[in-house]
């Protein structure tokens, strides 16, 4: 497997890992039947993400891009948080291989269920694309699909 | 300097200077090739034919039996499918912990109409005899089960299943590219009717490789061409690897009792620290059963190839057979036969060992592991 620098950068010295106790958030992705599995842990203040941990169960790209998505959303609001797509963590990355891209994935779908989790949890109304995705990403069941 | 340090010898050796050295004429001074009929070709068909019989006698082979190849993979595809060629009958049947070639090649034959059936292995990789003896049918043409495993290194029965598939009068195949040169084989003791070794793993040339195909045993080639290596296998014969593989033999032939000792003690030194300084770490394979130079761990909570890579980065270079891996991204198809769970699988690594490794090499690695594994617990999820 040949990764960029960026990535192994990331992998040896992850930005952001560890527990917050008592989240205002905390979204679960993945499982580790399948290999990869990622918790994102948030702090809420007003509608800005103060704090973001993350802990992985998975390879060195599962890793690189659960660090990059607490890097790339930190200090900013819920919107613009939700406004981080794959793209963006990959190309913070420079590049993932082909077969790494679903840890890109992973990572924003964990942001998602972080945040959804926080809406459910103070009864703020789920915008419905969260809901949607929400959805998508509870169903599946098959590994890096 | 950073320290860069080997611990991969199962998947390929260096190969020693003693066979460079031997292979150097090979390349420009005496070329010839071994089918022509002048000098220069009489040269090198000499030398083909005394490389033929070191290989031979180590394995108490005739030399009419030893086949030059370029690889194990191509011994085991000439092995399963010449016979399925060969042969009258559809059944069969193949380890399920055998390498992805014999494997892939038996899968195939399966797509092709044959009656491919895998034999099943207990929690350290072993085949039952008993097993093959049961599912041998009157329409069995073929046994194929490896003599050392290649990622957990579990010693096969081969000398029990080989005489009951003489007793059957079915070919017995062994893949024995992780004994060739580190274990003493004898195909006439052993009930062998085909055995494949390769150059590479025994600190010779990558390119060559043989099949030992008993006398009598029907077979057809893959190669049609030139009708060398006794019409089994045209190709202009590579003497350089070929000259490097038997010199390997040789060495590895003179030093296999000395150099067992020392790996073994090596290995079981590993095993045990491992064990006793990192928590929730499980040896996989055979704790006696097993190859001097092959380590297999499980450790908890954490997923392989990022061991790997984190060991990189301390210099080492291990093995993984994790999910993450492979390019399907599926677990080792050995550990899942062996019945550890995907979870369990993920975690595991491979570290082999070999003639360059020295203590204070040993020494290193069970000073870095450690450190490795704590640095990759602390990000997961399921530390304790």
């Amino acid at each position: 497997m040949i990764y960029s620098k960026e990535v192994l950068k990331h992998f040896k010295s992850p930005h952001n890992y560890g527990k917050i106790e008592n989240p205002d958030g905390l979204g679960v992705v993945g499982n580790m039947a399948c290999g990869d599995e990622m918790f994102i842990y948030l702090k809420i203040k007003g509608d800005v993400i103060k704090s973001i941990k993350f802990e992985t169960f998975g390879c060195v790209a599962a890793i690189a891009t659960s660090s990059v998505v607490t890097d790339l959303v930190k200090g900013k609001t819920i919107k613009e948080a939700l406004e981080v797509t794959k793209q963006d963590v990959i190309n913070a990355l420079g590049v993932l291989p082909p077969i790494k891209i679903h840890c890109s994935v992973l990572a924003i779908d964990a942001l998602n269920e972080a945040i959804y989790n926080y809406y459910e949890k103070n009864g703020i109304i789920i915008p419905k694309e969260i809901e949607e995705k929400h959805k998508q990403i509870i169903k599946r069941k098959s590994c890096h699909s | 300097m950073k320290q860069k340090i080997y611990f991969d010898y199962a998947a390929t050796t260096p190969i020693d200077s003693r066979v460079v050295k031997a292979m150097e004429p090979f390349f420009n001074k005496k070329f010839g090739n071994a089918s022509s009929l002048h000098s220069f070709g009489n040269e090198t068909k000499k030398v083909l034919e005394k490389n033929r019989n070191i290989i031979a006698k180590t394995i108490n082979a005739k030399e009419s039996e030893i086949i030059f190849t370029s690889s194990a993979t191509e011994s085991n595809n000439t092995a399963l499918k010449g016979v399925a060629f060969a042969n009258k009958g559809k059944h069969i049947l193949v380890s399920s912990v055998e390498h992805d070639c014999v494997l892939n090649s038996a899968k195939w034959l399966k797509a092709k109409g044959y009656d491919v059936e895998l034999l099943s292995v207990d929690k350290y990789g072993m085949v039952n005899p008993k097993e093959v003896e049961r599912k041998i049918r009157k329409d069995t043409i073929l046994v194929s089960v490896m003599h050392v495993n290649n990622e957990v290194g579990t010693i096969e029965p081969i000398s029990e299943i080989g005489s009951i598939c003489r007793k059957n009068n079915v070919y017995f195949h062994t893949d024995a590219s992780q004994s060739f040169g580190k274990i003493p084989i004898n195909v006439v003791d052993m009930n062998i009717d085909l055995l494949t070794a390769s150059s590479q793993k025994i600190y010779g040339p990558k390119g060559a490789a043989i099949l030992f195909i008993r006398n009598g045993v029907k077979i057809e080639p893959l190669l049609h061409g030139g009708g060398q290596e006794m019409n089994m296998r045209s190709s202009t014969e590579n003497i350089p690897a070929i000259v490097g593989f038997g010199k390997a033999t040789e060495l590895c032939l003179a030093e296999m009792k000395k150099e067992n000792k020392r790996l073994t003690k090596l290995r079981d030194r590993i095993i045990k620290t491992i064990l006793k300084k990192i928590d929730n770490s499980y040896l996989n394979g055979h704790p006696k059963e097993r190859i001097s130079n092959n380590v297999n761990i499980r450790f908890s909570f954490i997923e392989g190839e990022s061991i790997l890579f984190m060991l990189d980065s301390f210099g080492v270079g291990i093995s993984t057979a994790s999910a993450c891996s492979s390019p399907k991204l599926e677990p080792s198809h050995v550990l899942s036969a062996m019945g550890l769970k995907h979870e369990e699988a993920h975690g595991s690594i491979r570290i082999s060992i070999g003639r360059m490794t020295k203590d204070k090499d040993v020494d290193y690695l069970l000073n870095v592991l450690p450190k490795a594994i704590e640095k990759i617990r602390l990000i997961s999820p399921h530390k304790k």
